[in-house]
């Protein structure tokens, strides 16, 4: 029995140094924390559980059995994040560079079948050289295990993963499925193709920073939501992106304490809307001025400018915005902002958080890029994620809203709960001189007359008056009480049940 | 008479400011120690005006309501459509559109001012500052339709309004004045000529100019070719007046002013000095009243010079003579403003009188009782103004919303002149003040640190702004020693203003703060619904605070009424009502009350805090040792690039593709704000690409050019 003891903990202390010290030093020396190291920071001190500490791998070709290490080049188990359940895989860069053995796998679909079945959501921190070659198809078989469990999860619990360090070929998909990616600056980097490869393949010569990067990531594809300085920023802000979550698709999101008063009004907000209405504003300063302490959690920050996606609380309860961002664009729509909202709202809708969109949206970018590049299609994924959401979904129109866009963003038409206008908003088919120059056509050639219908156009439909009298919104609200009218609302809101016909699935065009 | 000695306004208990009372001053502009009982004298009540009109605009045209309102007398705003929206009109009982943003088709337009006057039937006007405060043929235009010039007659403001003939008619009363060339240069020669017999240094001075604006400096012929150009050109867009004067620059000086005051009866007397020395290019930031420099003789001696120059002009009204005095105590005469001073607040302060109410009298026609030997003055008062412009980008201007406006509460020490509200937009069209921040004490130590504090609690976001800049300067050593010339900013800030260094005692301030609000917030975190209970989970007491690279050590525990934080075995205790989302945290470390200014940026804490900005961060002991381990992040290299470093149209491109320039030299002129703002090259380099082209608007950062 002592023996056993003395050999457990000999063991143990094998597993916790990884790939050993001089493999723990390089990854230090990278900027890169170790995979227990990580674990450490991300979770609250001492509730992390580590399970299957000794596997190890089965392979013994290109005399692999020679070197086993316990662990197998990933650390799973569960913890608590400010005292809440999360489950997580943590991979070793220090054991075989990380890479994906059968094993491997095989111990983080072990903890994402049991967050399946207890309900709490699976953060994986990825830090990975990709399959183990020596595995050959055992590897191949062992992520499309994780692809599956990935996809099953989907929508129940939520999973984030945090690129941490390399995540290539088939590797990528296994976040990409995720709820949320996140990466950290200059040691992270996510690509299915590598720069090797690229450069046989096309000639091309690009560095991995570019090519994959969190850069790249962050402000051209979209693949990630946000990057972060370094690993102990991008963990402590994990910590911090996590509270706003429920643990599955069956709770309701969790609820901070706030001393922020739910009826605090802000006057400044009457004067955020310039007068000129080609003039921009910077829609964050109103999010932040009326959701609880200020707090916005932002994703996609440095992509799809144009509309603003992003967490934070009113009466200390979760609450996913989506606003149309004038400062970029106008605040129009395009094919990279409908994808983002839609896939935001999405997740709010899985998820039990409620939606509040600001609308301030002038029409869809016009133009062939666009058009070919099939704005038809990704448009549709955002009207299509609006009208298919239950969630509580209220809407306040800021200023313009124009057209179809108008019809997207949350209206009442895609059962909107409740839908607010301020004074300053104009919500009209088209705006004033693109209306007037198809109404009165004939009148293109007087100048003076097209003024002067633009200027009526403008007194007649450029106020909430008209669709006031339809019932399109319910109320016309002074900017100041914005936060109080939501609150209220969001209070109201809180019984509400509906649901979908039944269907094995809707055909969201993708 | 005077009603009662100037003395009795003395009295009101000079009660230091609660930060922590909820008292709020209904009354946001001028501070309730100001009982400013009427001043004057002579009955004939009935002849007050009923309703004055304000050709003014921002903090100095709310001023002027304020008096106007406690003296009974309704207001008119006048504003530009870029003002449609301003703090000035909505505190008018009455407002009168006078036209376009730019200041010479509305705050310039004489026709729609006498326009508005005569529609509103305002029976007075009052210019506040700049403007058509100086200009004689306002004063005329407005007293030929009937109505009063709150201000001295058009022929004082033209005899001394001119700083030509100023001069001249000082050098007649026999004032001595700086040595210089009198008539009008436009000659780059013959600038150069006279700069060699008056001897270098010298001043470029447009002759309308004012407030800092139209002057430049030569140290040397080049010098002073290339500035004549620019002081003529920008003389001509600024004040639609070419003509510019070169006197001698005076090494050493220190701006002391006299305040005047004068009845319509020939009375007239001073109200002691303030002194301005603090200036950035000309451009006073910082006064006091009164002057740490002048002995009772010099003072005695300057006033009364003061006096006999308005006496010598017929002055009356409220008027300022400024001289410049030198390490010696020799004083020299610059010029006299015929208007309110921006800094006449201080004067106010320390003599418990209202300028704005004695000008109103004495263009009513009341006699001033009070006589000189009644004039006394009390405590120490300072000013420091507040401008929308980015310290950091060398004092640039800023423009945009005022996303967060929230100044220090006004008590019977703290004063706030403001001309602007949260919400509101600094345009591009006018000078970049946002408001005036007079505090005033027993003595200047004093009045000093409750500059200080009052600067803490000062808090504006959405436009940069000067306020780290004015509390490192209200810090500086050498200012509190009053040790200070109108060469202090060049001399201590020779790099342009670069966050000062924390030092010891506010870094351990800055410590038990950060501790205290991580605690609060980590409080809030284990209150998170829907927990787990794997342990007893509690809030550690133990931190480890890091600020700029230094790790603290703490121990932090709640208290009654705050925290109580231990830094390496001292024990601190904080107290304060803050909570999570406010911006300011007013309270008291170990019974000294301090204010700080708290944003949460990601997982840090930016701690805005006696002219230091930081991000501080709270970790885990644990957390701490692993982030050390982070590697430091590199800023991107820019030193390749000249990048604009303000919007605005770019004027000039002074330089060719392939030129080698040196350290200083001129590379483009952006206007902005009506400057002209000259970019030159940080060293020396090889100009390799030409990003812009001359006439394009820039963005802030814009690359104009990129070197080799």
């Amino acid at each position: 029995m002592q023996e056993i003891i003395e050999e457990l903990e000999k063991k143990r202390q094998r597993a916790r140094l990884g790939g050993g010290r001089k493999r723990i030093d390089k990854q230090h020396a990278k900027g890169k924390l170790t995979a227990r190291e990580r674990i450490e920071v991300l979770l609250d001190q001492d509730s992390f559980e580590e399970w299957d500490m000794f596997v190890e791998h089965r392979c013994t070709d290109f005399d692999m059995g020679k070197e086993t290490i316990p662990g197998d080049g990933v650390v799973t188990g569960y913890g608590a994040i400010n005292g809440r359940l999360v489950f997580i895989f943590s991979q070793d860069f220090t054991v075989f560079g990380g890479s994906l053995s059968a094993s491997h796998a095989e111990k983080i679909c072990k903890i994402m079948d049991q967050a399946m079945k207890v309900g709490a959501p699976v953060i994986g921190l990825n830090d990975s050289g990709g399959a183990r070659i020596q595995e050959g198809v055992d590897s191949l078989a062992g992520y499309a295990e994780v692809f599956q469990r990935n996809v099953m999860a989907s929508g129940v619990i939520p999973q984030i993963s945090l690129i941490m360090g390399p995540c290539a070929g088939g590797a990528v998909y296994s976040p990409a499925i995720t709820d949320f990616i996140f990466m950290v600056e200059n040691t992270s980097y996510m690509f299915v193709t590598g720069p090797d490869v690229v450069k046989t393949v096309t000639h091309e010569n690009v560095t991995h920073e570019d090519l994959g990067g969190a850069l790249t990531h962050t402000t051209r594809s979209g693949v990630a939501d946000k990057a972060f300085a370094n690993d102990v920023e991008a963990l402590l802000s994990l910590r911090q992106f996590v509270d706003f979550l429920p643990a599955n698709n069956t709770e309701n999101p969790p609820i901070r304490p706030t001393n922020d008063p739910w009826d605090r009004a802000d006057n400044s907000l009457d004067s955020i809307v310039p007068d000129n209405t080609n003039k921009p504003y910077d829609m964050r300063e109103l999010l932040k001025k009326v959701v609880d302490e200020g707090e916005f959690f932002e994703l996609q920050p440095d992509y799809a400018g144009n509309i603003l996606t992003g967490f934070s609380r009113i009466e200390g309860r979760t609450v996913g915005f989506v606003a149309n961002q004038p400062m970029v664009l106008a605040g129009c729509l395009d094919i990279n902002s409908a994808i983002k909202a839609a896939r935001f709202v999405r997740f709010c809708d899985c998820f039990n958080i409620p939606v509040i969109t600001f609308v301030d949206v002038p029409g869809f970018l016009p133009g062939t890029s666009q058009e070919h590049g099939g704005i038809i299609t990704h448009g549709a994924k955002l009207l299509y994620a609006y009208a298919e959401c239950t969630v509580p979904k209220i809407t306040v129109i800021t200023r313009k809203a124009y057209g179809g866009a108008y019809d997207v963003m949350s209206s009442k038409h895609l059962r909107g709960d409740v839908n607010f206008a301020w004074p300053s908003a104009e919500i009209a088919v088209m705006g004033p001189k693109g209306a007037v120059e198809i109404i009165f056509r004939g009148d293109l050639d007087d100048q003076e007359k097209i003024s002067e219908r633009i200027t009526n156009y403008r007194e007649r439909f450029a106020n909430p008056f008209v669709v006031g009298h339809r019932g399109f919104i319910d109320d016309v609200i002074m900017p100041h009480t914005t936060r109080m009218r939501l609150a209220k609302s969001l209070r109201m809101l809180q019984g509400k049940n509906i649901i979908n016909p039944w269907r094995k699935h809707g055909n969201i065009p993708l | 008479m005077w009603v009662g000695d100037a003395r009795i306004f003395f009295l009101p208990q000079l009660m230091e400011c609660g930060y922590l009372s909820e008292t709020k001053h209904v009354n946001r502009h001028i501070s309730k120690r100001h009982t400013w009982e009427c001043c004057v004298l002579n009955g004939k009540r009935e002849s007050m005006f009923k309703k004055i009109l304000i050709a003014n605009r921002g903090e100095i045209a709310c001023r002027i309501i304020k008096t106007a309102r406690q003296m009974g007398i309704k207001t008119v705003a006048v504003y530009s459509d870029a003002d449609r929206a301003s703090l000035h009109k909505s505190l008018a009982d009455e407002s009168a559109c006078i036209g376009p943003g730019p200041s010479a088709e509305s705050y310039l337009n004489m026709d729609n001012i006498v326009h508005a006057i005569k529609a509103t039937g305002a029976d007075a006007v009052h210019p506040g500052y700049g403007f058509l405060s100086e200009n004689a043929d306002f004063a005329r235009r407005v007293e030929g339709e009937g109505v009063t010039f709150i201000g001295p007659s058009a022929d004082a403001i033209s005899a001394m309004g001119d700083k030509i003939e100023s001069k001249l008619l000082a050098n007649k009363a026999k004032i001595n004045t700086v040595p210089g060339h009198e008539d009008a240069i436009y000659n780059p020669d013959h600038a150069v000529q006279i700069g060699k017999a008056v001897g270098y240094p010298i001043l470029l001075k447009a002759s309308a100019g004012g407030g800092g604006k139209g002057i430049r400096i030569a140290w040397n012929d080049k010098e002073c070719r290339e500035g004549l150009e620019r002081a003529i050109n920008e003389a001509r867009s600024s004040f639609g007046d070419d003509r510019v004067f070169i006197e001698k620059f005076i090494e050493q000086p220190r701006h002391i002013e006299v305040q005047i005051i004068a009845d319509k009866y020939g009375n007239t007397i001073h109200l002691h000095e303030r002194e301005c020395s603090i200036q950035r290019r000309h451009q006073k930031i910082l006064e006091e009243a009164p002057s740490s420099f002048l002995n009772e003789s010099t003072r005695k001696a300057m006033g009364e010079e003061a006096v006999s120059l308005a006496k010598a002009v017929g002055y009356y009204s409220a008027g300022t003579v400024e001289f410049v005095v030198d390490s010696s105590k020799n004083f020299y005469f610059l010029e006299m403003n015929t208007r309110l001073q921006v800094e006449h607040s201080v004067t106010e302060y320390i003599t418990g009188l209202d300028l704005v109410e004695m000008m109103i009298r004495i263009a009513a026609g009341e006699q001033l009782g009070v006589q000189q030997k009644d004039v006394k003055f009390q405590g120490w008062a300072v000013e420091a103004r507040i401008y929308a412009e980015d310290p950091l980008r060398n004092f640039l201007p800023s423009i945009g919303r005022i996303e967060n406006y929230i100044p220090p509460r006004e008590c019977s020490t703290v004063r706030v002149d403001t001309g602007v509200y949260e919400g509101d937009q600094i345009s591009v069209y006018y000078d970049p003040m946002i408001a005036k921040l007079i505090t005033y004490g027993e003595d200047r130590i004093n009045a000093i640190s409750r500059m200080r504090k009052a600067l803490d609690a000062f808090f504006i976001r959405g436009v940069r702004h000067n306020i780290q800049f004015l509390a490192s300067l209200v810090s500086h050593p050498r200012f509190i020693s009053g040790d200070i010339t109108t060469n202090f900013i060049n001399d201590e800030y020779p790099e342009g203003f670069i966050a000062s260094n924390l030092s010891l005692e506010s870094a351990s301030l800055q410590v038990v703060v950060a501790a205290a609000i991580h605690r609060t917030y980590q409080d809030l975190e284990s209150q998170i619904s829907s927990q787990k209970k794997f342990r007893n989970y509690h809030v550690s007491n133990d931190w480890i605070v890091v600020l700029r690279s230094t790790k603290y050590p703490v121990v932090v525990r709640p208290e009654s009424g705050g925290f109580g934080v231990v830094i390496e075995g001292k024990k601190h205790v904080l107290k304060t009502v803050w909570k999570p989302g406010e911006v300011l945290l007013h309270g008291s470390i170990d019974g000294i009350e301090v204010c700080f200014q708290i944003e949460r940026e990601g997982i840090a804490y930016r701690i805005t805090h006696g002219g230091a900005q930081d991000d501080v961060m709270v970790l885990t002991k644990r957390t701490a040792e692993l982030y050390l381990l982070m590697p430091v992040k590199k800023l991107p290299d820019s030193t390749n690039f000249l990048m604009s470093p303000m919007p605005g149209l770019l004027l000039s491109i002074d330089i060719n593709v392939g030129q080698q320039v040196k350290t200083g030299e001129p590379l483009a002129v952006i206007e902005a704000m009506k400057m002209e703002n000259v970019l030159r090259a940080e060293r020396d380099a090889v100009v390799a690409h030409i990003k812009v082209q001359v006439g394009d608007s820039l963005m802030v950062d814009q690359v104009i050019m990129e070197f080799e």
